[in-house]
């Protein structure tokens, strides 16, 4: 429970302030230096804040939207509207004007605060539909001195008019403050939907403080945290770590100078928890690899057999083993030459917790950021859970999980596979959309969307958006997507489509990798011609036949998917090309137009016969299409039964 | 009728430069008035860049004279009229390449640093509090101009959009009066064109300098200028609004070539 003179954002605000007033509460880079800004700070201006919408008229229950780079100026004004009983409504900056448009209408925000210019264009423009946006507050005066709209005003004269409120209305910033509830509305977040219009979902200071403060003592968090601020304010999971997180335990906020200085400013900052999806955990990968690859030989030598070292006692070290002594000694060693060096490089010296979510992230990228010290784990949860619903503990990482539900958090798997939870962090519905509620919310508990299954120690496992999940003839769940990303985890795999559907077993088509196939074969002595030629040599097919059967090994392990092996498999004469509409230039499976072209391997691989005799047309580089003959082998995959242990 | 015009901030009257047996300014004159942005075109060879060397004291006119502010500029030297307020930027950028940018920034303060030798050398009292105040004022620059992820980076090292960008800087940290862009857009895509644009006027409304640059692309010339001078082979052929440069027929004939209307 929440204690009663503690329940909203902004209360606690004023707890730090009284606690912890010269704790910094917020940095932003600007002008080339860190400004911080302490708790007593942080209150003050946010006090000013709300005043100036008190003076504008704002009242309980106004939307102020919210646009632009995290800047301080933007959370203060989040915890000003709140203040007074209003409810942020933060947008994501780079949306585009329609988009804008549609949620500051379907919120009916009055008023908004934003960044910059380039906000304030588009919002003048969204006005325009929009009648109910009377103000529009920027922080950054520059090229808007000339601007002459009504309605416009910059941060400083707003916070002056609050001053001036506060003169005429003494205590009034605290009247109000006392006025909030646990169960009031604290913030409206849009889920950019992939279809349909955006959902506003409503989250109380209730749901994110219980949340926010359950993921704080399941973690160990303290009040000395520094996180770097640097994914959109409209996303979840910003406001769960800046702000709501950032409250209740009193930790530091650190906003970068600009988009393009990301990097750069984890450095200097070094935060101490840290989260990011999986391209950027790519992209600072690729980074330091590329780096690397530029030193001199001796170092690139030494880099990577240290970085050897590492991925082996980490695979041991997750499959609860000790590492050699051998491996001990040199990982000690390698934490002085290479590990420590290339962690404060990243500036990820001092993560203590590191997070990834939002997909899936590949086992050897996640292994890789583990093995050098840096506690990477996964967690899972929306917008609707108020951004977290289970985190992996400390000590207890698997690379393909996303942890252990929270406390007071339940999850179930649905009959259909789909993820459903329920405690206290879920959300109250959707903002004026009592029937996507409805479909979301049952009894309590949240429809998550997604498909997944318990591993034996209880770990949730992701597989599937659950409308993507298929079942066999027999009922076994079937989840394509998750076997292929499997599947495609072998550098001898470049894309594979597995089918099943109202069938008796799963099966695979399967492209392999050229490159890195070729290679295979040219140090085996086993000359090639072409693609085709390369994918129906006996050798190159019981290399893959070894590949399905580590993937069905592991579905064994996953309950339910033990049905899900695959029985047969063949190797495609032809690379899936977006030319030939195979898969999309994002390289995404055309599941549909896969299943009609190539019916007749499919037919094949479920009629029992060793081969089948394939014609296909093939789209040449230069526009010209031609036929490619082959006979394509089927071949029975190595299948595992459930409760042996091998 | 137009207002009567404010005083002139720049006064070119009647300048000729004449290299060899070439002449290539003959009896140009062109007022610039405070606060505009003026663009000066003409085909290759037209005399452009010699007008702005004349104005920066690059080069010393033959006949005529400059007036900057009221009073006689004819033969200064560049570091003198750079002294008065006026900072300019080059057709081929003119940057320290293995300085980062921060650094090239900084020495277009240099102007405005009265320093001792032996302070400086040391570090200590008021050349510390001066490095500090001129480092602020860059710092601003850098925000203006959105530069921050590029601080740190050799110049050499950039693209050259980003050079343009970082030479514009390093003018502005001159606090100019008068700023001369040649060709600022050259060479760049469109994306780096419309910053540039966006910049320029920037510069001009938020911090009131006047700009007098060189520029081609003919739609930027009409989008960002107040003022427009045409030049053909050193001789001033028009001059005025956007507007009436653009259907002004010698114009069409010297620069434009075949008229698209």
């Amino acid at each position: 429970m929440l204690e009663p003179g503690l329940d909203t954002f902004p209360k606690l605000a004023l707890r730090n302030a009284q606690r912890i007033p010269r704790n910094v509460a917020i940095r932003e880079k600007d002008l080339g230096i860190w400004q911080a800004y302490t708790w007593a700070q942080y209150v003050e201006q946010a006090r000013l804040i709300a005043l100036g919408l008190a003076a504008l008229g704002l009242a309980r229950g106004d939307k102020t939207a919210v646009v632009g780079d995290n800047r301080p100026e933007l959370y203060w004004a989040m915890l000003a509207t709140q203040a007074l009983g209003g409810i942020p409504v933060p947008l994501y900056q780079d949306s585009i004007e329609k988009e804008m448009q549609y949620i500051v209408g379907h919120a009916e925000a009055r008023f908004a605060v934003v960044e910059d210019q380039e906000q304030v264009d588009k919002l003048l423009h969204v006005r325009e539909q929009c009648p109910m946006l009377e103000w529009i507050v920027y922080a950054d005066p520059r090229g808007l001195r000339h601007y002459r709209e009504r309605g416009l005003l910059g941060l400083d004269e707003l916070q002056e008019r609050g001053r001036k409120f506060a003169i005429d209305n003494p205590g009034h910033f605290d009247r109000e403050v006392a006025k909030g509830a646990a169960d009031d509305l604290a913030i409206i977040l849009y889920t950019s939907g992939t279809t349909g219009q955006p959902k506003g979902a409503m989250l109380s200071h209730r749901n994110l403080m219980v949340t926010a403060r359950n993921a704080i003592a399941h973690e160990g968090l303290t009040s000395s945290e520094e996180v770097l601020a640097y994914l959109p304010m409209a996303w979840a999971g910003d406001h769960m770590f800046s702000f709501a997180q950032s409250l209740v335990a009193g930790f530091t906020t650190n906003c970068p100078e600009s988009a393009a200085t990301v990097l750069h400013d984890l450095r200097e900052i070094g935060p101490t928890y840290f989260f990011a999806p999986p391209r950027i955990w790519e992209n600072i990968l690729t980074s330091v690899m590329i780096r690397i690859d530029d030193a001199s030989w001796v170092k690139r030598r030494m880099v990577h057999f240290f970085l050897d070292v590492a991925r082996r006692v980490e695979e041991r070290r997750l499959g609860r083993r000790a590492a050699a002594f051998g491996d001990r000694l040199l990982y000690a060693l390698g934490r002085v030459l290479v590990y420590g060096p290339l962690r404060d490089n990243l500036g990820m010296r001092r993560i203590r917790i590191a997070y990834t979510a939002g997909e899936a992230i590949g086992p050897e990228l996640l292994g890789f950021y583990r093995s050098l010290g840096v506690n990477v784990k996964q967690v899972y949860g929306m917008t609707e859970s108020s951004a977290l619903v289970s985190i992996q503990k400390d000590g207890d990482v698997k690379l393909d999980t996303v942890g252990t539900p929270l406390p007071e958090i339940e999850v179930r798997i649905a009959a259909s596979g789909e993820v459903m939870y329920r405690g206290p962090g879920v959300f109250l519905g959707y903002h004026k959309n009592p029937e996507a509620t409805a479909e979301t919310l049952e009894g309590g508990w949240v429809h998550s969307g997604d498909a997944g299954v318990f591993d034996r120690d209880g770990h949730l496992k992701i597989i599937d958006r659950a409308k993507d999940l298929g079942r066999l003839a027999d009922g076994t769940m079937f989840p394509p997507k998750y076997i292929e990303n499997k599947l495609k985890f072998s550098p001898y795999v470049r894309e594979a489509v597995c089918v099943g559907g109202e069938r008796p077993f799963v099966g695979a088509l399967i492209n392999i990798d050229p490159g890195s196939v070729g290679n295979w074969a040219e140090r085996r002595g086993i000359a090639y011609t072409s693609y085709t030629d390369l994918a129906q040599k006996p050798e190159v097919y019981e290399l893959i036949r070894q590949e399905v059967a580590r993937v069905n090994r592991s579905l064994l392990d996953e309950g339910p998917l033990a049905g899900a092996q695959i029985r047969r498999f063949l190797l495609l004469h032809k690379e899936l090309d977006p030319d030939d509409q195979e898969i999309t230039r994002t390289r995404k499976v055309r599941r549909g137009f896969i299943g009609q072209k190539y019916a007749g391997l499919i037919d094949a691989l479920y009629s029992g016969g060793d081969h089948v005799k394939v014609e296909a047309q093939v789209t040449y580089e230069d526009g010209r299409t031609g036929t490619v003959r082959a006979e394509v082998r089927i071949h029975d995959a190595e299948a595992f039964a459930p409760g042996i242990v091998r | 009728m137009t207002p009567a015009p404010p005083p002139a901030l720049l006064e070119v009257a009647g300048v000729s430069v004449r290299f060899g047996a070439v002449q290539a300014l003959d009896r140009v004159s062109l007022s610039v008035r405070r606060g505009e942005v003026i663009a000066i075109i003409g085909p290759n060879g037209a005399g452009k860049t010699t007008l702005l060397n004349v104005i920066s004291g690059f080069y010393h006119p033959s006949e005529g004279h400059i007036r900057f502010e009221g009073r006689d500029r004819t033969r200064l030297a560049p570091y003198d009229v750079a002294a008065l307020g006026i900072a300019r930027t080059f057709q081929n950028v003119a940057l320290f390449k293995g300085m980062s940018v921060l650094d090239n920034i900084m020495t277009g303060r240099l102007l405005k640093m009265k320093g001792s030798f032996l302070l400086d050398a040391l570090y200590w009292g008021p050349a510390k509090a001066q490095e500090l105040e001129h480092r602020a004022f860059v710092e601003r620059i850098i925000d203006f101009l959105e530069i921050q992820a590029i601080r740190k980076t050799p110049a050499g090292r950039l693209p050259y959009g980003l050079q343009k960008r970082v030479e514009l800087a390093r003018a502005l940290a001159a606090e100019p009066t008068l700023l001369l862009l040649d060709e600022p857009m050259a060479g760049m895509n469109v994306e780096e064109k419309e910053d540039m644009c966006r910049f320029i006027l920037d510069v001009n409304r938020e911090f009131g300098t006047t700009i007098a640059l060189i520029e081609h692309d003919m739609s930027v010339v009409m989008d960002i200028s107040d003022h427009v001078a045409a030049l053909d082979y050193g001789r001033k052929i028009a001059d005025g609004t956007p507007d009436e440069v653009r259907t002004d027929q010698a114009v069409i004939d010297a620069y434009l070539g075949v008229s698209h209307v």
